[in-house]
């Protein structure tokens, strides 16, 4: 598939930040600054990156608790993610709800969700509401291997496929959920399979090969722009850390297989394709990094000199109308 | 061996082996015991085993469940019995009911309490209503447990506290045991009582150590316990907040109020005659529940008290609860939606000015 110079660009500056905002992200938390639990994706990036990079702010993506890399890639802004895990006022939710939390609805962004399948309707819902306005979006629904354990799954899929609805499954298969091993609580070797039990066509892809997740998304995408119905990627890939910030993957995983792994590392894969294509070079490539590199720095220093959320903050939005929720008995 | 907790408060005063050791690892324990006493008894759940299931690769010793409740049972008790699942919380727990009707005594790791929805269909549906609507032909000694309450910004979908869901089904049964002496004999009768029981164990106490004796022990379901003895007001707690209670009841006694401290343990069955016999004594109660405030445990012993009590009030029963609101995730605001001790005590000392 053919990609502009100005989308390669985009597409490198995409992976770095991810990758930046997790490592740095983890760093951070070892001191402290986050205030709760935090699940990175670096070693993910291709993923989200290829596949938003067809997306517009006007299409609908629903996350996990794995989310930062599909905040990023849809184009949400780092500083408020970073002063939303720090738990201030500034970040994208008000401090409310956290990394597993994180939502901005003006990109197109419906939220990571901290219930392992639960954003998957949701995504179906955007594609819903797409083919009932008619304005030729799509919804994605973001997904781990695990997730494919769940009811809402099935239920998604088959609902996107009678209603013949402009919807992406994509699912990350990072071969784990928590410590569990994907062949031990999964009973199809490829998880693409799967899209056959509900008429839709499932595609294995390079999830460490960001120009393949774009070849494999743009299809789907048009197919679903086109009104031709929901398609399942399965994107085959690897979380660098563990399942959460403290998380010790060595137990229960061998350095050898991250090792293979980290060798078809995203990053380095793309660099080595567009420099060999006189597509992009060096100078350019660290010129993204530098500036990236700042980026991160900065909404470091944003989200440590925001304000915490005022106490009346506790009280806001739990509805659109409701004339006296009780606070706090005492 | 049965210990009578009622009427004295526990402490070292038992005289009977023992240690302290943390909740945890009285979870584990009772876990061990219960499933080398009974062959019927199993465990499941996600991650209960983990990696340790892939002995190929030399890793035996994976996370044995999110609070590593069951780390190293697997070694013990193989794969069978000590079962990873798939993340299907409605087929498992479902699952786990079919077991349970069919004679064997499945205990499921839920990992937290909120996951509980996942599989409400199957425990209200199936587990709650099946002896009744089938005239009593079978039983479900299912046992399930999870991670519960506000800490350490888990935020809105990984802190709630679903006793009064749970408490409010016919069928269903509900223990929040209030430190590791509790969680091990709350635990042991659960597994063995023929009824759904869900164990509620608060993130806060999972840490905290206190004496337990070496040889196994039950505690009888659906029965409270004094913690402290006062005879001016009647603090109640369940799970967490009977610390709560105990820490305000000390400050309160700095001040020469005299509470008295009920831990519920059991919320269904609930152990009204605790309660009663509490507030008759101190006329004043102040309950304590760290769910939100609608229709929460502490409304019910509100009600329980208005009911059966009235006459012996000197003083509005109180509540003290969180807000009408999910869990907030910044500190700020994830501490002043927990009842603190401060707050225990402040309306404690309002009630008895007024
Ligand atoms: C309903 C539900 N069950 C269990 C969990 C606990 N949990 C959080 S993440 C996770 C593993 C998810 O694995 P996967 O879908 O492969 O995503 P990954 O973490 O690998 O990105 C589990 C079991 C949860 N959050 N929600
Ligand atoms: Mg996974």
């Amino acid at each position: 598939m053919e990609i502009t110079p100005e989308k390669l660009r985009w597409i490198y500056t995409t992976m770095y930040r991810i990758r930046r905002f997790e490592e740095v992200l983890l760093e951070q938390t070892a001191l402290g600054k986050s205030m709760g639990v935090a699940h990175t994706s670096d070693g993910e990036e291709a993923g989200p990156t290829g596949i938003c990079a067809h997306l517009t702010d006007d299409d609908w993506i629903a996350s996990t608790h794995r989310g930062h890399g599909h905040c990023i890639a849809k184009g949400v802004d780092t500083a408020g993610m970073m002063a939303e895990i720090f738990g201030k006022h500034t970040g994208l939710c008000k401090g409310k709800g956290g990394s597993m939390h994180i939502a901005d609805f003006t990109k197109g962004m419906l939220g990571a969700n901290g219930i392992v399948g639960a954003g998957i309707p949701l995504g179906v819902g955007a594609a819903l509401s797409a083919k009932l306005k008619g304005d030729g979006s799509v919804g994605v629904s973001f997904f781990g291997d695990g997730a494919t354990g769940e009811g809402t799954i099935h239920e998604s899929m088959n609902l996107a496929s009678v209603w013949k609805l402009p919807a992406i499954f994509v699912c990350e298969n990072n071969h784990y959920a928590e410590s569990t091993p994907v062949e031990y609580a999964v009973s199809v070797a490829d998880i693409a399979d799967r899209a056959a039990s509900y008429s839709m066509p499932g595609v294995v892809v390079d999830g460490m090969d960001v120009f393949a997740v774009y070849d494999a998304a743009g299809e789907a995408i048009a197919r679903a722009r086109a009104g031709e119905g929901p398609t399942f990627l399965e994107l085959k890939t690897y979380r660098y850390h563990g399942h959460f910030h403290a998380d010790d993957p060595h137990t229960y995983r061998l350095p050898e297989e991250e090792e293979l792994w980290k060798a078809r590392d995203p990053l380095p894969n793309f660099e080595r394709r567009v420099t060999e294509q006189d597509l992009m070079d060096d100078v350019e490539m660290e010129r993204i990094r530098n500036e990236i590199d700042q980026e991160i720095q900065d909404a470091v220093k944003f989200a440590e000199e925001s304000p915490l959320p005022p106490l009346e903050e506790l009280y806001t939005d739990v509805y659109v109308n409701y004339s006296n929720p009780p606070q706090g008995l005492r | 061996m049965t210990l009578d907790l009622r009427p004295d408060p526990l402490g070292p005063g038992f005289d009977v082996p023992g240690s302290e050791i943390r909740y945890r690892e009285a979870f584990n324990r009772t876990l061990g015991d219960e499933l080398r006493r009974d062959p019927d008894v199993f465990v499941m759940g996600e991650d209960v085993a983990g990696g340790a299931g892939r002995e190929h690769l030399g890793i035996i010793d994976s996370w044995g469940g999110a609070f590593a409740a069951t780390k190293g049972l697997i070694q013990e008790f193989g794969a069978e019995r000590v079962r990873d699942t798939p993340i299907s919380e409605a087929g498992f727990v479902g699952a786990a009911i079919g077991a349970a009707l069919t004679g064997t005594r499945p205990v499921v790791d839920l990992m937290y309490f909120d996951f509980i929805t996942v599989a409400w269909d199957q425990l209200l549906s199936n587990a709650a209503k099946n002896r009744y609507m089938f005239g009593g032909q079978g039983k479900i000694p299912i046992t399930l447990f999870a991670r519960s309450g506000v800490a350490a910004g888990y935020s809105a979908q990984h802190s709630q506290n679903f006793y009064s869901m749970v408490a409010h089904i016919p069928g269903l049964k509900c223990v929040a045991p209030s430190d590791a002496y509790t969680c091990r004999g709350l635990l042991a009768a659960a597994i063995r009582d023929d009824d759904p029981v869900i164990v509620c164990n608060h993130k806060k106490l999972i840490n905290m150590s206190s004496f337990v004796p070496d040889e196994s022990y039950t505690i009888e379901l659906g029965k409270g316990r004094y913690l402290r003895r006062g005879s001016d007001v009647t603090l109640v707690g369940m799970s967490y907040t009977t610390e709560v209670c105990r820490l305000a009841a000390e400050r309160l006694a700095e001040q020469g109020i005299n509470a008295e401290v009920v831990d519920m343990l059991s919320l269904s069955p609930i152990d009204e005659d605790i309660v009663l016999e509490s507030v008759t004594k101190t006329n004043r109660i102040v309950i304590v529940d760290e769910d939100t405030p609608r229709c929460n445990m502490a409304s019910d012993i509100a009600a329980l008290v208005a009911d059966k009590a009235f006459d012996s009030l000197d003083a509005p029963v109180k509540r003290v609860t969180g807000p009408h609101t999910p869990v907030p995730y910044s500190k700020p605001l994830e501490d002043a939606f927990i009842p603190s001790p401060e707050d225990v005590v402040a309306t404690t000392v309002a009630l008895l000015g007024a």
